[in-house]
């Protein structure tokens, strides 16, 4: 069997006063997967939105969710959306990761898992499709109706298969 | 944006030095049911799964996969699944089973199911192996989200690693499915 290092860091960006949303841009097109690591805080708790190639206004996303809140379980859909809802983040600082696979193919559309922890609100998890076959070269963040605070950290890193 | 020569980074199953993720093997599967990684080094500490499948499915979607490991198909296998289909969500585990499931498989050719696998110790021969996953799909308007934990009550080495569809799948994959097979040093 072949053997090779890979989960190589891409890029990281720390946010240094609140902003609502960010763009990892000219993503290289060498790796297989991408993981996208996001640790911080909002400004209040709500949905942490993706994009992908600054699609805003295709109604091409949709997600299938499940929720946690510490009283109950529960499960959700979200269908021709204008983004992909990936959990929440909240106040007390929250950890989110997600995992985008084979992201740079143009045949197939594009399926992300995702993992979203915010101790003070909610554990989540879900899938997201962007029903478009378009290889992935950016991805925008974006806080719903609040911000990413200070000291918030994205991540992305590039898996490559053998 | 900075561009990052090497840092210590978290990922699924924890913080990660880079350098400790490798690619082992990535198998493409089109006719065939069954995925099959056998040989597997023992050099790590444990095994990730990645897998991106689309399958031409004509019978009952949506399937599962059923995973074994070093050929065993005894009963000695047990498994919890919480899972989401986007209007509740439900648990259900169920032991002394001929294999572990990863849940469920879309048949279409144009949505991808994925999933990723962790497989923890799998060298350990002092222990029974755990394994746990997070998979699905998203059709818009259909889909499942679904956390598996898994056992094999085995204190065996995990040297080959079986993933084949249920009764319901025709092996019949699409374009751009891959199985990869990666190790994690400890």
């Amino acid at each position: 069997m072949a053997a090779g290092s890979t989960y190589t860091p891409i890029a990281t960006y720390t946010v240094s006063s609140a902003q609502a949303a960010y763009t990892f841009s000219s993503i290289p097109s060498t790796y297989t997967d991408l993981v996208v690591v996001i640790n911080g805080t909002f400004g209040a708790f709500n949905t942490l939105f993706m994009q992908f190639n600054s699609d805003t206004s295709s109604n091409n996303y949709s997600d299938t969710g499940m929720n946690g809140s510490g009283s109950a379980a529960s499960s959700y859909r979200g269908t021709s959306g204008n983004a992909s809802g990936t959990g929440g983040m909240g106040a007390t600082r929250s950890t989110t990761i997600l995992q985008i696979q084979n992201y740079s193919n143009a045949t197939t559309y594009k399926t992300t898992l995702w993992r979203a922890n915010s101790p003070s609100d909610y554990v989540q998890t879900g899938v997201s499709l962007w029903r478009n076959t378009a290889a992935i070269n950016s991805i925008t963040f974006t806080a719903n109706a609040t911000t990413f605070q200070a000291g918030s950290t994205l991540t992305l890193y590039g898996i490559t298969a053998a | 944006m900075s561009i990052l020569p090497g840092i210590y980074a978290s990922q699924i199953t924890g913080h990660l030095v880079t350098g400790s993720f490798d690619s082992i093997a990535t198998v493409s599967p089109t006719s065939s049911a069954t995925v099959t990684f056998s040989s597997i080094p023992s050099t790590y500490k444990h095994l990730q799964i990645r897998i991106l499948a689309s399958v031409a499915q004509t019978v009952n979607p949506p399937f599962n996969w059923l995973v074994t490991f070093n050929g065993d198909s005894a009963a000695n296998y047990s498994r919890h699944r919480l899972q989401g289909d986007g209007s509740s969500a439900s648990s259900y585990g169920i032991g002394s089973q001929n294999y572990f499931e990863l849940s469920y498989i879309n048949g279409s050719l144009t949505t991808m199911n994925a999933a990723v696998v962790d497989i923890l110790d799998y060298q350990n021969t002092n222990k029974y192996k755990t394994t746990k996953s997070l998979s699905g799909y998203d059709a818009n308007g259909s889909g499942f989200i679904v956390l598996n934990s898994g056992s094999w009550q085995s204190t065996s080495a995990i040297t080959s690693i079986s993933i084949t569809q249920n009764s319901g799948g025709t092996g019949l994959y699409a374009p751009n499915t891959s199985f990869a097979l990666y190790g994690i040093r400890g």
